[in-house]
């Protein structure tokens, strides 16, 4: 039955997401594993045992909850908004990243899968996806763009430590979206006892809307939490995006309060307006690509262009079809913030707060130091941290000049 | 629909493929003249794609060397209309779907048709989704040329159901590229393809000698080969057309000695 404020022109179609984002495009090899892959997804929602498996990992392995911690010197210091940081970092591997591996290994093991692979950027990823099959007893081959493994060198050697392969990808531009392309590749080789994790909410339906069920535990969490604090939603909620997956689990659970604004930071890289960045949604336009429909970096040819962030985890050209349905629909907005200003903001909370966030998170807190001012201080503001910065002290003395022997 | 269907009647075709551009614009036209004078019955053209997650590392190559040549949509439109003054071989496009989706469905169709294309293979659209470029396809005769691989299982009815122009068979998993193996169900999976429909088939990935084109055409209606000729390509420059003859005139022999062994 129809409500009244559902729009009778709008068919709600499976997989797709505002006016005709997300879908399924992606080679006929592919096609009937994705479909199992979507099957053992519906399952697991109401299967308990699946549930209580996932539940039990989460909470006595990954370390959920994780905290909602207010941060006191930084809401003082920036004299606006209370400022409340999401603690994804804590978690277990120390990104929001292991809440996603978690449920899909899990997929995986009830499909009677032995191997898992998985594309990584800043290695975050591929190392939640290394770690969770080391723990089940499951091989591991983790495909990492060249540019990446050379300038996140630390999570190479943590994964192989947990007894991943990590291939370095040498195609294109070298990156997350290369690496994509050859985790695509080597599943379409050999799909049979293999499970492609994906790490984004990007990707052929329905990979978006399962790292959309595993992340929203972030914002589950942090609506609980607030209320317990504060007895109230809270005015914003800021995460970086890069393919999307934090940024999709912070807002899921406040997606239906109008009152609550979304906002999605992208890493601008040098200049929103200069070619060295990856501010997908301020600049991409419609295309096809990795199996959605969504926002990309593109020429007018559809070529996918090169995209340049400091942060390997969100130099991605594209992003997640909800994501660039929010923006359509003017439910999230989405700003820029550039390598500088993420940098500086690596500082500034590390100094204010004594938290070495990752420099992905760092463009979230960047935003938030910009925003904040502007609030008033019966207002909230929730910010996802959505790793922590260990990986990333030697890239970013390195930007600073600093020489130290890694 | 086109008039694809109408070239493997009581005869084994063989379609071989080029990317275009590569490594530049005359050269692509004598390629695709080559082939089409010394035995192909359809030349498959290859527009190149940053991102072509079907291909393997050979014509990974043969696109790099392409966008080298600086080649755009525009140029491969400029091609097959040099091309076509010289030849009228019926040609179909391999392109990525953001391609034709960038230049506009209708468009895009629109554009084939006057060129006297007859179809396009599109690896990254599946049965599900081609729903959004059929109105476009049908309306300027063009057919969507479907795959159907070693793990379509239970999809191939619905894919095969619903095929014009001919049904191109992936010869095994993964990515193009030459193999010396196949999936060796090719047989019952081309039949239970003849279960749903007359469209003819064609095999390809991985063929690369006289003597596998020629095995594929006693399983299919006809045999599809890449890798191979844009190695040539790579290997040959400028000069590729003069060897691409040779090679197209071995595979012909082989294919067409099919047809006497089924």
């Amino acid at each position: 039955m129809k409500t009244l404020n559902e729009p009778s022109n709008q068919t709600k179609r499976t997989g797709r997401y505002g006016k005709d984002f997300g879908g399924q495009y992606i080679p006929e090899t592919l096609m009937t594993e994705l479909e199992k892959v979507e099957k053992t997804f519906n399952e697991i929602k109401t299967d308990e045992t699946y549930q209580a498996e996932l539940h039990d990992l989460l909470v006595n392995y990954a370390n959920r909850p994780s905290l909602l911690y207010y941060a006191k010197n930084m809401t003082e210091d920036l004299g606006g908004a209370k400022i409340y940081l999401k603690r994804e970092d804590l978690n277990h591997t120390g990104a929001h990243k292991i809440n996603n591996v978690i449920g899909q290994a899990l997929m995986a093991k009830r499909m009677g899968k032995k191997r898992l692979i998985a594309e990584t950027g800043a290695g975050q990823h591929g190392v939640a996806t290394a770690t969770i099959a080391a723990l089940l007893g499951m091989q591991c081959e983790i495909f990492m763009g060249k540019e990446d493994t050379d300038r996140q060198k630390l999570n190479v050697y943590r994964m192989e430590l947990l007894g991943a392969k990590v291939h370095p990808v040498t195609t294109g531009s070298m990156v997350l979206k290369d690496a994509v392309n050859a985790t695509l590749q080597e599943w379409a080789s050999r799909s049979e006892d293999t499970f492609y994790v994906m790490g984004s909410a990007v990707g052929p339906y329905p990979f978006p809307a399962m790292v959309k069920y595993f992340q929203s535990v972030i914002s589950k969490e942090s609506k609980e939490q607030l209320a317990a604090k504060e007895n109230t939603l809270p005015d914003m909620v800021v995460a970086c995006v890069g393919g999307g997956s934090n940024a999709i689990g912070s807002f899921a659970n406040y997606i239906d309060d109008p009152s609550v604004k979304l906002v999605g930071v992208e890493a601008a890289g040098k200049g929103v307006d200069t070619d060295r960045t990856a501010a997908t949604i301020e600049r991409g336009t419609t295309g096809i690509f990795h199996g959605m429909k969504s926002l990309f970096l593109q020429n007018d040819d559809g070529q996918i262009n090169p995209v340049y962030s400091i942060s390997a985890g969100l130099d991605y050209p594209g992003v997640g079809p909800e994501h660039a349905a929010l923006a359509e629909m003017h439910r999230a907005q989405y700003v820029g913030i550039t390598d500088d200003e993420a940098v500086e903001a690596f500082e500034y909370i590390a100094r204010q707060e004594g938290i070495v966030a990752a420099i992905e998170s760092c463009h979230a807190v960047a935003y938030v130091q910009k925003i904040a001012p502007t609030m008033s201080k019966d207002q909230i503001i929730v910010c996802t941290l959505s790793g922590r910065g260990d990986k990333d002290v030697a890239s970013i003395a390195k930007y600073k000049g600093v020489d130290i022997d890694e | 629909m086109s008039n694809l269907t109408k070239i493997f009647e009581n005869h084994k075709a063989f379609i071989p493929f080029v990317v275009a551009d590569d490594p530049d614009f005359d050269t692509t036209v004598a390629n695709i003249v080559a082939l089409a004078n010394n035995g192909a019955d359809i030349v498959e053209v290859g527009i190149p794609f940053s991102d072509p997650v079907a291909d393997g590392p050979v014509i990974q190559a043969g696109d790099l060397r392409a966008f080298a040549a600086g080649v755009s949509t525009k140029t491969v439109f400029q091609i097959v209309e040099q091309a076509r003054k010289q030849t009228d071989v019926p040609i179909v496009f391999l392109t990525y779907l953001n391609i034709v989706f960038k230049y506009g469905y209708k468009a895009f169709c629109q554009k084939c048709q006057s060129l006297n294309i007859s179809g396009l293979v599109i690896p990254d659209l599946p049965y599900e989704s081609k729903a959004e470029i059929m109105p476009a396809a049908n309306q300027y005769g063009i057919d969507i040329i479907p795959l159907i691989t070693p793990t379509s299982g239970h999809r191939i009815e619905k894919i095969a159901k619903a095929a014009t122009g001919f049904i191109y068979v992936v010869s095994s998993m993964g990515i193009t590229g030459e193999r010396d193996a196949f999936f060796d169900g090719l047989k019952d999976l081309v039949a239970e393809i003849k279960k749903y429909t007359d469209v003819p088939t064609a095999i390809g990935f991985g063929v690369h000698t006289p003597e596998q084109a020629q095995e594929m055409a006693t399983i299919a209606d006809g045999v599809i080969v890449g890798s191979a000729i844009v190695d040539i390509v790579a290997k040959e420059k400028q000069q590729a057309p003069a060897k691409i003859a040779a090679f197209t005139k071995s595979m012909r022999t082989a294919v067409d000695r099919s047809e006497v062994k089924a």
